[in-house]
């Protein structure tokens, strides 16, 4: 059992939440992801380490309130418990290959930080494409940003930034300059976007999946994804794969699937908390 | 307490009361006693709920039973279990009333025995080596429901005091994984003296026990005890720690970790690689049978979300096949039904499960496969497009392969699949330790005696070694790598002197 140790909202819809999980910060890496659990008969869910401190022995979680258990996530506040494992998932390949776009839109942004980060100190040359609804609802832009050479920032509403999707930005970069790799972490449909966009453009794409999991360890199947024709489990094989080979249309198919069940248990806990 | 060696049963068999025992029934009138009948819960009730199905036997009938069993001279029952139960021992205790004395019989070579009564085969095991099932063409001594039944009675009359542990010897070893593997090296090794550690990535304990076989099969008080047993004898238990991951295997050691025993079973579901496998309402049994046993997802209060299907089709013919389609059945299936590309005759499944899924209802569509998934529309499964299958004729190796009959394919309805086609070897802890010699297939290779891998230190056992086996098979394993460890640090130590 882990305690949250403080918790702060970064946006009406997003918490941050900062857990003591001293062996797991240890060991974190950028790309890596968390399960948590709260409560008895609470639901086991992946979140991604936005921040990890090894000497303070904390990680940092960011979530999105969407359903039954972000929700639950969000309401937490410092000396609750709740349980967590980890590190999972493959860490991702940090390297120096020249220039970085690094694209993320919601709260997909968390996950990014850390990679934008490596990447840097790996001695890349970093463009940051962030996007998100409206203003209130971007995150971490100060963070991104100290870690990247440029910042481009996209909201729907153009209340903040230029106003547009975030493909109509990034297409902007990758017209006007070379690309050696783009990583891009989001909600699905912009993460299938994004990569249809850099396919055409020839750069070479890494997305981290966001699937419905169980364990996170390979024994049940749930993170089923196709990629280049092949079946992979995320949580063991990811999360982040070559977005080209994603076949993304399943992945939002899939991660459709339980919407029914969840909604009705959302519903109730909604109406207990009001 | 009864001390025994490998060949006790041998010297047991010259006592005096046992000699006695023999003659007081002639032998004829012991074959003419007709073998107890389990109780059970009505399907019809049972099929409401979770409840055990079999509710045991009382001490008469457990008497009885045992009257049947003639002592031969030479018992085949014991060379069918594979941990080597003196089960003729153990049965005569019964006979004579003896309850504590055969629990402890049973205890010196299988140290779950309210787990194994539960789910062990016996059917191809030590009832199939029975003298009535092999000579006398009759049903043989039900020796699983007499483990059963001794093994609950010592917890009913409070009587389980924990084995005595040798004091502490200052030397820490750890257990990777809490299946039954894990558990039986965890309970032999705090005997000896060691400090014990079982790592475990989920947030329970119990491995397959806990997550898979469901509640009406086994308990899961019955898991809980056993846990609070080992935990009474002193094994630590850490729960969601995955080791590779949370901790290295060198984290351990600097930690002072002298060995280590790796449990980490099976984990990993198969799938068949045919279209529309990845729609929603498809799924593995893995998936589902975590969803309801661990996860608690059938009842309301509960977070984790399950699909309640109406129509469900349970591809295999397997233990786990059994407990999904069954547990479907309880989550309220219209129909419930069985897929399998061969016959009764080749199930894999235990006999009971079987005959238990028939009395519930369960339909069999057996000489069947699936070969395609058909989506509603919406992404979720509507129908499965079957094929008919026939055996062949058996081939060199004897066994009957199914072939697809030409042109016999056909649509069933299902708004739920449940694949259940074997499980391969949980990854995790192989890639974690670079140098690990491991098969084509991903199971550890290790040194059959005494479970030692090629790493020095590291043992391994139960379904990560033997791909998916069975829970005697995984403590038999425990056990015999708990002594290989006890001998390694025994010689590493007197190597320092
Ligand atoms: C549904 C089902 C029904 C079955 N029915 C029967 C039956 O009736 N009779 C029978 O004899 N057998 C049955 N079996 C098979 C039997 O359960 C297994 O053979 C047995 O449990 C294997 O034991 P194990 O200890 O090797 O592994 P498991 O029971 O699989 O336990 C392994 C444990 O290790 C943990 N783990 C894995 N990796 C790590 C890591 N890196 N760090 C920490 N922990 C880790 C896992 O989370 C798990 O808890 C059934 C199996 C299933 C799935
Ligand atoms: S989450 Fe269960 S296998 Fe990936």
């Amino acid at each position: 059992m882990n305690r949250v140790i403080a918790k702060e909202y970064l946006s009406p819809y997003v918490a941050q939440i900062i857990i003591h999980a001293p062996l797991i910060a240890r060991k974190r890496q950028a790309g890596h992801f968390v399960i948590i659990k709260i409560g008895e008969k609470g639901e086991r869910i992946p979140l991604t380490i936005a921040k990890a401190d090894a000497d303070k022995g904390t990680i940092t979680l960011i979530v999105q309130k969407v359903g039954l258990t972000s929700h639950k996530v969000a309401s937490l506040n410092a000396g609750d418990e709740i349980d967590v494992v980890g590190p999972l998932g493959n860490a991702t390949h940090i390297e120096k290959v020249g220039t970085v776009l690094c694209a993320g839109g919601g709260v997909g942004i968390a996950p990014l930080l850390p990679i934008v980060e490596a990447m840097k100190k790996a001695g890349n040359k970093i463009i940051s494409i962030l996007a998100a609804k409206s203003k209130d609802l971007l995150i971490l832009e100060n963070e991104i940003r100290s870690h990247s050479d440029e910042l481009i920032i996209m909201t729907d509403d153009g209340s903040f930034g230029q106003k547009g999707l975030i493909t109509a930005g990034m297409e902007e970069i990758l017209k006007a300059q070379k690309i050696d790799l783009c990583v891009t972490i989001g909600p699905t449909i912009m993460m299938k976007y994004a990569s249809l966009l850099t396919k055409k453009y020839n750069v070479p794409t890494i997305a981290s999946l966001n699937t419905i999991m169980v364990d996170g360890t390979g024994m049940c199947g749930a993170c089923r994804v196709t990629v280049g024709g092949q079946v992979k489990f995320a949580c063991v094989d990811g999360p982040e794969f070559n977005a080209h080979e994603v076949d993304f249309d399943e992945l939002l198919m899939r991660l459709g699937g339980y919407k029914n069940e969840e909604s009705q248990r959302y519903q109730k806990e909604l109406e207990k908390t009001r | 307490m009864v001390e025994q060696n490998d060949n006790s049963h041998r010297g047991l068999r010259e006592e005096a009361w046992r000699k006695e025992l023999k003659k007081s029934i002639p032998a004829r009138e012991r074959t003419a006693i007709d073998r107890v009948k389990m109780t059970e819960e009505d399907a019809a009730l049972r099929i409401k709920g979770h409840m055990e199905v079999n509710k045991g036997i009382t001490a008469e009938m457990a008497m009885q039973e045992a009257r049947r069993c003639l002592d031969c001279p030479d018992p085949q029952c014991i060379k069918g279990c594979p941990v080597g139960v003196d089960i003729p021992t153990f049965i005569k205790y019964i006979e004579a009333g003896a309850f504590a004395s055969a629990v402890a019989s049973i205890k010196e070579s299988n140290v779950f025995p309210s787990i194994c009564g539960r789910v062990c085969p016996q059917e191809i095991q030590c009832e199939a080596n029975c003298i009535y099932a092999k000579k006398l063409n009759k049903e043989p001594v039900a020796i699983g429901y007499l483990e059963r039944f001794v093994a609950d009675y010592e917890y009913m009359a409070s009587r389980v005091t924990p084995p005595e542990t040798a004091p502490s010897n200052h030397t820490r070893i750890a257990i990777i994984g809490s299946g039954p593997a894990g558990l039986a090296a965890a309970g032999d090794l705090v005997k000896h003296g060691y400090e014990v550690t079982v790592f475990e990535a989920l947030h329970e304990f119990g491995g397959v026990l806990r997550y898979g076989i469901p509640e009406f099969r086994l308990p899961k008080y019955i898991i809980d005890r056993e846990i609070k047993n080992l935990q009474k004898m002193g094994v630590k238990f850490e729960r969601n720690i995955i080791v590779g991951k949370t901790v290295t295997f060198s984290d351990l050691e600097d930690e002072g970790f002298r060995a280590f025993f790796v449990g980490s079973g099976a984990g990993l579901p198969n799938f068949m690689n045919i279209p529309g496998e990845n729609l929603n309402g498809v799924l593995s049994s893995n998936e589902y049978l975590t969803r309801v046993n661990l996860m608690g997802a059938d009842k309301p209060d509960h977070d984790t979300p399950v699909y309640f299907g109406k129509n469900v089709a349970v591809i295999g013919g397997g233990n786990t096949a059994m407990d999904s389609v069954r547990t479907a059945k309880r989550l309220g299936a219209d129909r419930a039904m069985i897929i399998y590309r061969r016959s009764f005759d080749e199930m894999p499944a235990r006999q009971e499960e079987i005959r238990h899924a028939l009395e519930e209802g369960i339909e069999f569509l057996n000489l069947h496969n699936p070969v395609e998934y058909i989506s509603n529309g919406n992404g979720h499964v509507s129908r499965i497009k079957v094929q008919r299958m026939m055996l062949s004729e058996p081939d060199a190796s004897g066994r009957k392969k199914p072939v697809p009959v030409e042109d016999s394919e056909y649509f069933i309805d299902a708004d739920l699949v449940i694949v259940s086609v074997g499980v391969s070897p949980n990854p995790l802890v192989p890639r974690s330790m670079p140098g690990l010699h491991v098969s084509p297939s991903g199971t550890i290779l290790v040194n059959a005696g005494e479970m030692n891998s090629n790493i020095e230190g590291v043992f391994a056992g139960g379904d990560i070694v033997r791909g998916g086996a069975t829970v005697i098979l995984a403590m038999g394993d425990g056990r015999r790598a708990a002594q290989g460890i006890h001998e390694y640090l025994q010689k590493k130590a007197k190597s320092v002197e």
